[in-house]
């Protein structure tokens, strides 16, 4: 909402349809397939030129598993895919791997997502040596350009990573990732692992880069608040589907669907004035194998009633611009 | 008022390494009354979890030792009881829970087991009263059908369920302390507020003092009585829940508050942020420890390391800008009671 790349989001950049991903469970002497669990189960959604789709949900609710799919690192079991018009399920090996030039990661993990044997330069180069002829020269000069981009001391580039701290390992993390200069990035948990006080400076580093390079980002997380702050539209996800799409400040203000309203206050405030009552939701989140029938939040909702359990409730515009899967929805 | 039941002053940790003694706290000086939550925040690296491990002197375990200070629990002096005394202590007056509940639990014995094993041990209790005890235990942590649960093992239960067995185990000799080590860092937020939930209300029911150690400033502000902020390896600010959020003083403390995106508010600007990264324990910097990264550095702060200056009664900091601004220690000695 800030700049003015955001404010006409016109052009569909990830179109998604009736997405599924389902991973087999294998059992007994001759690996049969005994069921499935369904960790992406219809999921539809537009994600726009410029702006960041903020993607939420508790661990095992299928959030990681859609971003790897939209990146095409996990094959889909159903449904549409598309990438700037490209139809990404149906496209050769070959062109797949030149859009890959387009569409980028950045994992979680500091630590693990960087070859500890590799120089940050060779990090930060492969993907230059791997899809642009370049000269050894010109690939370290770009190397020192993408490194002070991102803040870092362009000296260290004959380092290793476990030579870094954290957040600066993130910061190679997104040098890599920006490094074809992508349109689409998929940042996932980006900024989880990191102390609070190099969070910001992170997050901050994410939303100068969105500015000058005009990315889009798919933003997923689990940290809410960070979610809320660079978020221009958030989805909330729960067993597999879509509960809840809509504009980050009126879906945080009002959240239609009874998931995202006990997400919201179940997070603590860092306030004193703020101990007040939650809906603290029953149990835990059910097996994605086995997911309860009807709508799949039916057994820890606080509103449920018997249709609740029988019919499933399909995404449907509630507001303008707001999207709930919900049979009674909120207010 | 209720009494003092813990106070340690002066604790020094350190690990032995190949370049010698590395201090992983420095000086910690800290207070706990009955049935009262302290919570412990602050980044990786500070000396939070080193403090909690040194208090039931687990560090001796870890490679570390307590070089200096006392800790003093209902008037023994922990920091020079032998292993052989702290036995009956540990799992029987202090007792412990750690972040990850799934490693904390034995995968080959039933949750009944784990927890009628303390009972047995401390209270002396039969097999079958135990067995009995430990379905007590369960039920009282709002563990669903709890005979039945007993008889489960680890892998059965989700991780939240796992770690109310684990508060389970940790209670079931009724602690004067429990010490809770980010119990709610690997849950998810609905899972996150049942067990705070749940921690609360024991407290009140068994009477109990918490050591609670995050880093998440927003669990610390719901259950926080006090607050100490720790800051590579030193306390830098300590004070009453309200003291530490609506006059938060250190400015790692102010920082740290600022850099939190909000709920409310406006989205998307530029967050505050502290500069640099903290400093690992072979490098604490001279002076001051935050010095290098506080916009507010002088030349004292480079050179000298600051004392307590209490801002009120009941809240200090350890940060020269508030040298004019306070009465200096000796006129309010830490030794009589003031934290």
């Amino acid at each position: 909402m800030s700049n003015t790349a955001k404010a006409t989001p016109a052009e569909k950049l990830v179109e998604i349809n009736d997405l599924k991903k389902y991973f087999p469970i294998r059992k007994g002497l001759f690996n049969r397939t005994v069921g499935h669990v369904k960790a992406v189960d219809g999921v539809s959604l537009t994600i726009k030129q410029g702006e960041t789709f903020g993607l939420v949900g508790e661990s095992g609710c299928g959030k990681s598993t859609l971003g790897r799919v939209i990146l095409q690192l996990q094959h889909a079991t159903g449904g549409e895919l598309r990438f700037e018009g490209h139809d990404l399920l149906t496209l050769k090996s070959r062109e797949l791997r030149e859009l890959r030039e387009e569409m980028q990661i950045i994992f979680q993990d500091p630590f693990g997502s960087l070859n500890p044997r590799f120089l940050v330069r060779d990090i930060i180069g492969e993907p230059l040596r791997i899809h642009r002829r370049l000269s050894s020269k010109e690939i370290d000069s770009e190397v020192v350009r993408l490194m002070e981009l991102v803040g870092l001391d362009a000296s260290r580039r004959n380092r290793y990573p476990h030579e870094f701290s954290g957040g600066q390992r993130q910061r190679i993390g997104i040098a890599r990732a920006i490094a074809l200069n992508p349109k689409f990035i998929v940042a996932d948990e980006a900024v989880s692992a990191l102390d609070v006080s190099v969070q910001s400076q992170v997050i901050n580093l994410l939303m100068k880069l969105q500015k000058e390079l005009g990315l889009t980002y798919l933003f997923i997380a689990h940290g809410l608040n960070v979610v809320r702050h660079i978020s221009d539209r958030v989805g909330v996800m729960y067993l597999g589907k879509l509960v809840e799409v809509g504009e980050t400040e009126s879906l945080f203000a009002e959240p239609l669907h009874p998931y995202t309203a006990a997400l919201l206050s179940a997070i603590p405030k860092p306030r004193v004035s703020d101990r007040r009552e939650r809906i603290v939701l029953q149990g835990d989140v059910p097996s994605p194998a086995n997911p309860p029938s009807g709508c799949r939040f039916h057994t820890r909702c606080p509103f449920a009633q018997s249709k609740c359990s029988q019919v499933e409730p399909v995404l449907t515009e509630a507001l303008p611009g707001r999207q709930v899967a919900c049979h009674y929805p909120l207010q | 008022m209720a009494g003092r039941l813990l106070q340690i002053r002066d604790l020094t940790t350190g690990f032995v390494t190949e370049k010698g003694i590395v201090k992983a706290t420095d000086k910690v000086s800290l207070e706990l009354k009955q049935e009262q939550t302290l919570c412990l925040v602050g980044e990786s690296g500070s000396g939070k979890s080193v403090t909690a491990l040194s208090i039931m002197r687990l560090i001796d375990y870890a490679g570390g030792m307590v070089l200096e200070g006392k800790i003093d629990f209902n008037g023994q002096d922990l920091a020079k009881m032998d292993q052989e005394d702290l036995r009956d202590i540990r799992g029987n007056k202090i007792a412990m829970i750690f972040q990850d509940p799934m490693s904390a639990l034995n995968p080959v014995f039933t949750i009944g087991d784990q927890i009628a094993e303390s009972l047995g041990l401390h209270r002396g209790l039969s097999d079958s009263e135990a067995w009995k005890e430990a379905v007590e235990m369960l039920k009282l942590v709002g563990i669903p059908d709890p005979a039945l649960r007993a008889k489960q093992y680890p892998h059965e239960l989700s991780g939240g369920m796992c770690q109310r067995v684990v508060i389970a185990i940790a209670l079931a000799c009724r602690p004067a302390l429990l010490i809770a080590d980010e119990p709610t860092t690997a849950l998810d937020v609905t899972v996150q507020a049942q067990i705070l939930d749940l921690l609360r209300k024991l407290k009140e029911e068994l009477g109990m003092s918490i050591i609670l150690i995050t880093h998440d400033m927003g669990v610390a502000a719901e259950m926080a009585d006090r607050i100490a902020v720790m800051y590579a390896g030193v306390i830098v600010e300590e004070g009453t829940v309200q003291e530490i959020f609506e006059n938060p003083s250190h400015p790692y403390t102010v920082g740290l508050l600022q850099s939190i995106p909000g709920l409310e508010g406006e989205r998307g600007k530029e967050l505050f942020t502290i500069q640099g990264n903290i400093p690992g324990l072979g490098q604490i910097p001279s002076g001051c420890r935050f010095h290098p990264r506080c916009p507010h550095a002088k030349d004292i702060c480079r050179s000298k390391e600051p004392d307590d200056f209490w801002i009120t009664d009941d809240h200090r900091t350890a940060c020269w800008l508030f040298e004019d601004k306070t009465t200096n220690k000796q006129d309010r000695p830490i030794k009589e009671g003031h934290i």
